[in-house]
């Protein structure tokens, strides 16, 4: 049997490097996956709680969350190919239309 | 070391490799397909735990649509300039710090914490056996309403992707 511990620390793991990700990289789509990755360790959280109590709520929670991951993705996206027709960049720290 | 446990660190191994080759490819359609490895090896994860549909649902969401989605974009914009440019920020070193900061802090909390908590003892596998039935059961019982909600939301960002990639903004 492996102890739920293990899940939520691979799960602690991969949320650092999602975080990892978003903080350091420049490119803004490898930040919306980095997103995604963080969503992703949430998710294992979820399972495994399930797992560990017999109910089948987690799942259900796990599902909602990749329902958002998805909408997130699709108009995250879109966010991104309107700006990169506007200003022919996808650099995150050049993306600076709202600052004074 | 039993099957389960040996099976869980291949997998969990596999995870952890395409998630920081995600994070330091240069170009973006590496990092996509370093993702899709991370979601092959949680869906491969849920399996383990028992959770059928979710690792459907994770291989078909995640590894099909979504990640369409990504590759479709980057191929769309795809930008030569981008990989010769510097790929991490000015202030890299200090936002890795701070996330390495906020790592350590939650397993000291994991770690502490897992005393307090009833972690050791998961419920029988049998209590979740027919798992797709019983995720039905409460997704169209307890949890109807934010399930249509979910609908909607999705409608929402359809209409926003749609207005976003329009021709003109």
């Amino acid at each position: 049997m492996i102890p739920t511990s293990h899940y939520l620390f691979l799960s602690l793991g991969l949320f650092t490097i999602g975080v990892i990700g978003v903080v350091t990289r420049r490119n803004v789509i490898i930040i919306l996956m980095s997103i995604e990755l963080m969503l992703n360790a949430v998710n294992i959280n979820l399972v495994a709680f399930s797992r560990l109590v017999g109910s089948a709520e987690g799942h259900v929670f796990a599902i909602f969350v990749i329902t958002d991951a998805a909408a997130e993705a699709a108009v995250g996206l879109g966010i991104i190919i309107a700006f990169f027709r506007n200003r022919e960049t996808l650099l995150g720290d050049e993306m600076d239309l709202l600052k004074w | 070391m039993t099957a389960p446990l040996a099976v869980f660190f291949v997998l969990a191994g596999l995870a952890v490799i395409g998630a920081v080759s995600l994070i330091l490819q240069k170009h973006p359609i590496h990092s996509a397909l370093s993702l899709i490895v991370v979601m092959v090896a949680l869906a491969g994860l849920y399996l383990l735990l028992g959770a059928e549909f979710v690792a459907a649902v994770q291989i078909i969401v995640y590894g099909g649509a979504i990640m369409v989605l990504f590759v479709f974009v980057i191929m769309l914009i795809n930008l030569d300039v981008s990989l010769h440019q510097v790929q991490f920020n000015r202030q890299w070193w200090l936002g890795l710090l701070l996330a390495l900061v906020l790592g350590a802090q939650l397993t000291v909390a994991i770690a502490v914490g897992r005393s307090g908590l009833p972690l050791g003892e998961p419920a029988p596998a049998t209590m979740l056996e027919p798992s797709t039935q019983l995720v039905g059961r409460v997704l169209f019982s307890e949890y109807m309403l934010p399930f249509e909600i979910a609908s909607i939301l999705l409608l929402v960002a359809m209409i926003g992707a749609v207005v976003m990639a329009k021709k003109k903004v």
